[in-house]
């Protein structure tokens, strides 16, 4: 890249605050754009946002909801490129729209997850002593728990939604991020430009959410990333159970589940979903593996 | 035993009464830390036992019951009691194995759990199995091969482990080997016809059946396991493979592998007698750890093939608004789930001669 843009981006040394941010956002489009896993990965979730954006649009005048017991279990065709489901509603409309239901647990549990593991992370390490070790004892002790058992308990106490799925979901997910943030704040807190932060009179509350958070923010969107497959699925699996989204809302774990009962006769009902999850899954996956290469050359 | 020059600590850890402190030490530390998990764990549950809008009361005496019996009751389950003072009960009830009553089965939900576990129990174990016989050594090939085709081929095959649906998979594989091809039985431990023959001693049907040297039953078992352990074995293998090949390119790198190569060792013969042995112990971890995984993970499977343990359990119990069932299956998930997590971190505590010196 030899354009003046181009070097004025990849410049070394940066003169304003602006040069350095927008440099070092296209050295990371950049090196996503030469990762072909990375790449793929990107395009499907692009594509699931796409897909969740435009379903009306997509869905070509098809009702997710709209019901034809004359059409049901009718086989793919022309008029219902995946068939229809046990109340003859269109499984290609009905995909679509899942999507937007997939992507809703997907921001939420992400807006939930990333902000409490990032507190308790960088506060625990921050400070160190007692508040370190009890912060990560109760940490620990999330750490261990069983995901989608607890998930399940939380669903059947608070009732079945989509709510109480991302609930159950981000109580045993932050702590993970809570780790991640702990180990970048022990060794950033030892750097000297927080020394020097200190010498200038900051504040406690500005060294953090100014200086270690969006230090810790790159690996812990890597692990976001790579975790959203499993959230995904258990998100699914909660559906699947009949303790996510309740009906008539189209949910893809909830689709496959309708799809059981004929699955030797419709085989489209339940595979035509399951389908969905897994590309979606795999997407973020890919992408994953492909931002952790990019941010951390080490584990390749 | 690598020891450098001035590292007084690394040195006296060569009496074995400094070997024998740590042990204890890193014993004692793993009984607290499996303590206080516990609490965590049962604290999470009673917090969602008191999240329910079911009467807890009315679940043990009925609606119909009088107001006397009601009173009784209430006082039984220490209701009138700070809530602090209500945990300590429930944590009391629960040491002494009394999860309460089954409303869905009318026994005690301890009793049902112990009928429900052995079946889960052999399916999460035959897919650990599974997953052993065929990740470890395609990881050892995928670290061995890395960068050429049959590492990619590993990792795609890995990829999907962690990408699919277990229900979905369970589902496409009873259409394809139940469905189409009749290769495998369909749901459930044994065709209908043979339930029941085989006394129950271990509530382990390949271990009952075998005892008995009823083999045609034995058999029968096997092809209603196969196709549920195998898709539960797929994702303990994506995940023991990833992290056999990790642990292994570590190895390999290293240059004693070269040294053993250059006194003659085969280009295999060195990896598997001098490098593989090395990684035995975090792979003993990763192992403890898919197999917890699995326990969880049979709830979905159980759930598709209708697998009379612990996850069908619980998920009927779900939607019988039967809470004792629910949160006492919780509870036994999560206790075997934290044990054998934190035993595995044990083990690897133990046995790494790189850890006992710290």
């Amino acid at each position: 890249m030899s354009t003046p843009l181009g070097q004025w981006l990849m410049s070394e040394a940066p003169l304003s605050r602006r040069q350095a941010v927008l440099g070092s956002l296209y050295r990371g489009v950049r090196a996503i754009f030469a990762n072909p896993t990375a790449l793929a990965g990107l395009f499907i979730v692009a594509l699931l946002v796409v897909m969740a954006v435009f379903a009306p649009w997509f869905a070509m005048g098809q009702s997710p909801l709209s019901q034809d017991l004359a059409q049901r279990l009718a086989a793919p065709s022309p008029e219902h490129w995946f068939g229809t489901d046990e109340l003859g509603r269109d499984i290609y409309a009905r995909t679509l729209y899942g999507a937007r239901v997939t992507l809703t647990i997907v921001v939420l549990v992400s807006v939930v997850v990333v902000p409490i593991g990032l507190a308790v992370g960088t506060v625990a390490g921050y400070f160190g002593g007692w508040v370190d070790a009890v912060l990560m004892r109760v940490t620990d002790i999330f750490l261990a728990f069983p995901r989608l058992v607890l998930a399940l308990a939380f669903a059947a106490a608070l009732g079945p939604g989509i709510e109480n799925a991302v609930i159950a979901i981000s109580l045993t997910s932050w702590p993970a991020y809570a780790r991640i943030a702990r180990s970048e704040t022990l060794a950033i807190a030892r750097s000297d430009f927080i020394q020097s932060v200190v010498l200038q009179g900051a504040s406690t509350g500005r060294i953090l959410f100014r200086h270690v958070v969006p230090l810790c923010l790159s690996s812990v969107i890597v692990r976001l990333t790579l975790d959203m497959a499993g959230i995904i699925l258990t998100a699914a699996g909660l559906g699947f159970l009949g303790l996510g989204a309740q009906p008539p809302t189209a949910e893809w774990g909830a689709m496959v589940s309708s799809g059981r009962d004929v699955i030797l006769d419709q085989w489209w009902v339940a595979t035509i979903p399951g389908l969905a999850i897994f590309i979606v899954s795999l997407g973020f996956n890919l992408l994953g593996d492909g931002l952790r290469d990019v941010f951390d050359p080490k584990s390749r | 035993m690598s020891t450098t020059a001035g590292d007084a600590g690394t040195a006296s850890d060569r009496r074995p009464g400094r070997l024998i402190g740590t042990i204890l030490r890193r014993t004692l530390g793993f009984v607290l830390t499996l303590a206080v998990t516990f609490i965590g764990l049962t604290a999470v549950t009673f917090f969602i036992s008191r999240l329910t809008n079911i009467d807890p009361v009315l679940a043990v005496v009925g609606d119909k019951a009088t107001q006397a019996a009601y009173d009784q009751a209430f006082l039984a389950l220490g209701l009138d009691q700070p809530l602090p003072m209500q945990y300590l009960i429930y944590l009391k009830r629960l040491v002494t194995g009394d999860f309460g009553m089954s409303v869905l089965t009318s026994r005690p939900v301890l009793t049902d759990l112990m009928r429900v576990f052995p079946a889960t129990f052999e399916l999460a174990t035959i897919a650990t199995i599974i997953g052993v016989l065929v990740g470890v050594p395609a990881g050892v090939l995928a670290a061995a091969r890395k960068g050429r085709w049959p590492d990619h081929v590993i990792r795609v095959v890995g990829l999907f482990g962690y990408s699919v649906p277990v229900f979905w998979l369970g589902l496409v594989g009873l259409f394809v080997f139940y469905g189409k091809l009749g290769w495998v039985s369909g749901t459930g431990r044994l065709d209908v016809f043979f339930n029941g023959i085989v006394t129950t001693r271990t509530g382990v049907i390949l271990i009952d059946s075998a005892i008995e040297g009823n083999w045609e039953i034995f058999g029968n078992a096997i092809s209603h396991l196969i196709l549920p352990a195998s898709i539960l074995g797929y994702f303990s293998l994506a995940y023991i493979a990833r992290m056999t090949r990790s642990f292994m390119i570590d190895q390999l790198s290293q240059e004693y592998v070269t040294a053993a190569r250059i006194k003659g060792n085969s280009y295999w013969g060195a990896v598997w007698r001098h490098a593989f042995p090395n990684i035995m112990v975090p792979l003993i971890t990763v192992i403890g750890l898919s197999y917890a995984s699995l326990l969880e993970g049979a709830v979905l499977t159980e759930t598709v093939f209708a697998w009379p343990g612990l996850g069908l359990y619980i998920t009927r119990a779900l939607f019988n608004s039967d809470m004792n069932a629910v949160l006492g299956g919780t509870v036994l998930v999560g206790a075997v789930f934290i044990t054998v997590n934190l035993v595995s971190d044990l083990l690897y505590k133990l046995f790494d001669p790189r850890l006992r010196s710290t």
